[in-house]
């Protein structure tokens, strides 16, 4: 198998754990995916850095772009964006929803459920999110998902 | 120092995202039980994978970029570094939007949401226990 259909097995295997499995359905929570493009930015800054460098090099025959022989590949084009592989961003997904979810999942059995995230520090304290989200949440802005 | 490249490009990840713990209280780092439970799986089957990828050449890491240091041989000590930072900075970043917005993840309880009058329904789509 090619580095490509790994990496889109690896993304159906991940979404398959999170849905079927775990029934964590991160993907279906809004902030699960601001999240993600958070990380998605930053995996193209610093994953970018490093095949820039040729850090990481890659077969020609496992991905659907190539490998220069010398010099970094380009920034965008070639199947590359950012200068990766595209299948990287298939590998970084996945790894991102496996371990959010497992996070969430281990919560939920009651490991460390509790202390629950936030407020940030420049807010006034509360006993987290959830006690935030009842109370301080400026115009409902938080409960889009619960309409739908 | 070219030799601290990918070492430095690790660090940045982890300092990038671990001042989310204090700055937004995500207390991911302190609940650090739950934590390890969460990274096990993903660190085991992603080792695996790049091992097997490294072995049967999907891909290279140039020596000269890493500190020199590898597991069986093989892995470099920064790949192992990789699969514990970059899922431990994508748990901080969904705690982290969880602080500022306050939207349910579905790990909450119906009493952590009581006074919400539509919390009943927002659990009741995304729950099923």
């Amino acid at each position: 198998m090619t580095y490509t259909q790994i990496g889109i097995a690896v993304v159906i295997a991940s979404i398959v754990t999170d849905v079927l499995i775990l029934r964590t359905r991160l993907v279906t929570r809004r902030g699960f995916w601001v999240s993600y493009a958070i990380v998605l930015f930053f995996q193209l800054l610093t994953n970018g850095v490093l095949t820039w460098l040729q850090v990481f090099r890659y077969s020609d025959t496992m991905i659907v772009g190539s490998q220069p022989d010398q010099g970094p590949p380009p920034f965008i084009g070639n199947g590359r964006i950012a200068f990766q592989p595209f299948e990287d961003l298939l590998m970084g997904f996945s790894l991102c929803l496996l371990a959010t979810s497992l996070w969430i999942f281990w919560g939920r059995r009651g490991v460390q459920r509790t202390p629950m995230s936030g407020p940030p520090i420049w807010r006034r304290s509360g006993s987290g999110a959830a006690a935030r989200a009842a109370g301080a949440d400026p115009g409902g802005s938080g409960h889009g998902q619960s309409a739908a | 120092m070219e030799r601290f490249t990918y070492l430095g490009v690790l660090l940045f990840i982890f300092v990038g995202s671990a001042w989310l713990e204090i700055a937004l209280r995500t207390r991911v780092l302190r609940r650090w039980k739950r934590l390890l439970l969460a990274l096990a799986i993903p660190f085991t089957l992603f080792v695996i994978w790049d091992i097997w990828a490294i072995v049967t050449g999907h891909w290279s890491i140039d020596p000269d970029r890493t500190v020199g240091i590898k597991l069986f041989g093989i892995i470099p000590i920064e790949e192992l570094i990789f699969f514990v930072v970059v899922p431990l900075a994508s748990i901080l970043s969904l705690e982290a939007v969880r602080s500022v917005k306050g939207w349910p993840l579905g790990d909450e309880l119906p009493g952590d949401e009581a006074p919400v009058n539509d919390a009943p329904s927002s659990t009741a789509g995304g729950d099923t226990k």
